[in-house]
């Protein structure tokens, strides 16, 4: 999907925040958050694909609001989408815990996908043999699924050169759906800054994994 | 957040989610405590730095690390999640290599613990593909015109760590000292390593 998550190229979100020292976690909560994600994936019976989704489904402004409430937003999504917890019930349960009289729902009825595969786990052996070769050169599709890829956007309708075939892996378009691990072969492209940003670009490489239902021959 | 979803503190919504999972038995608190203490304690760029310090000072380690660094850095002891497949990238005099996750924010987790939040910001996300050289210099890194640069959008379960120069005048330092000066920054690229 081209989500707020797809950010490769946007323009307008300012300077770099410089790097400052300290723990992963800004505050305690974020900690907290951080592993209720990672359970989440296990207590909806679902997969890393499908939780990376769930986080760039949340709506633009709510995803830019900070990392770990998009994480948190994302892993909701999981809860609810699997009838692990849903919405009403985490509304109902937060005004509870901020002292307000509210009733809570009855717990939903789960109906987990339980495909956990992707999970740790996604490199994959296969039979075929990858149709592109070191120094080959490629095209990007033009794919613009509804669900999830890893294809992004800036790289969409782009040529560039194979320099390396890379693990092959669980497809994350197919697993983020539960529609099985659909194992495919990876490479990784570079393009030149040109390709991507035209004839007045900064002079430099990109080199991004694609999986190869992605790519065709160079025209 | 689907429509569905009201706008809370996330605070709030950490502790409505845990007490809703721990009442059905599918989350404990224990867990938790574990997972924060793993990467806050464990799980971090000290890790990373002892490779990179190894890299420096083992001609035959360094040529493992490039040729295959998932095995190399696992004979340090360090593998687990988001490390399945990592590949070290050297920095060179005339070549300097960044890398950022466009997507979300995919990193190695074995040797450099969770990314910091400026990795994970929209600002790095969506400039270091398009205009790396300026923000490299917004991190203070200003690079010569001829130095080469390659930047890594980590896009599949492979993942990307920067083996970084080692800096003049080091000499007489050992493996650990030199693990002493390694930072996270420079193992992702937007940082060269200063002497002592």
């Amino acid at each position: 999907m081209d989500g707020i998550h797809d950010m490769g190229g946007m323009q307008g979100f300012g300077r770099v925040m410089p790097p400052h020292p300290g723990g992963p976690f800004a505050e305690p909560w974020e900690g907290e958050a951080f592993a209720l994600g990672l359970l989440a994936i296990r207590a909806s019976g679902t997969n890393l694909h499908a939780f990376r989704h769930a986080i760039n489904r949340v709506p633009p402004a709510e995803y830019l609001s900070g990392y770990y409430d998009r994480w948190l937003m994302g892993a909701q999504n999981l809860l609810a989408d699997s009838g692990v917890v849903s919405d009403d019930e985490v509304t109902a349960r937060a005004a509870r815990l901020s002292g307000q009289d509210a009733e809570e729902p009855p717990p939903p009825r789960p109906h987990k996908p339980e495909m956990t595969s992707g999970g740790p786990g996604n490199l994959r052996a296969l039979d075929t043999p990858p149709a592109f070769a070191v120094g080959d050169a490629v095209r990007t599709r033009d794919l613009d699924p509804a669900g999830h890829t890893r294809l992004p956007r800036y790289v969409r309708r782009r040529t560039g050169t194979v320099t390396a075939i890379l693990p092959a892996q669980v497809f994350p378009d197919s697993a983020a759906h539960f529609l099985g691990e659909d194992p495919q072969h990876v490479y990784a492209v570079e393009f030149a800054s040109d390709e991507l940003w035209g004839p007045g670009a900064e002079p430099f490489s990109l080199t991004i994994d694609l999986y190869e239902p992605y790519l065709e021959p160079a025209p | 957040m689907t429509a569905a979803q009201e706008h809370l503190d996330p605070a709030l919504r950490v502790e409505a989610l845990t007490s809703l999972l721990t009442e059905r038995g599918l989350v404990d608190p224990a867990t938790v405590e574990n997972f924060i203490k793993t990467y806050e304690q464990s799980v971090g760029p000290m890790n990373g730095a002892k490779v990179v310090a190894r890299a420096w000072t083992d001609p035959e380690y360094r040529a493992r690390l490039l040729a295959d660094g998932t095995t190399a850095i696992a004979e340090l002891g360090y593998k687990g999640p988001q490390g399945e497949h990592i590949v070290v990238l050297e920095n060179t005099p005339s070549l300097h290599n960044v890398v950022v996750c466009t997507l979300c924010s995919c990193y190695p987790w074995p040797v450099l613990g969770l990314p910091p939040s400026w990795y994970k910001d929209p600002a790095y996300r969506s400039r270091v593909v398009r205009e790396p050289r300026q923000v490299l210099a917004e991190f203070g890194l200003d690079l010569e015109p001829g130095v080469q640069v390659r930047v890594f959008d980590s896009s599949s379960e492979v993942r990307y760590m920067v083996l970084p120069e080692r800096p003049p005048g080091t000499d007489h330092l050992s493996e650990d000292e030199l693990a002493a000066l390694v930072t996270r920054d420079s193992m992702v690229g937007v940082a060269t390593v200063s002497p002592p």
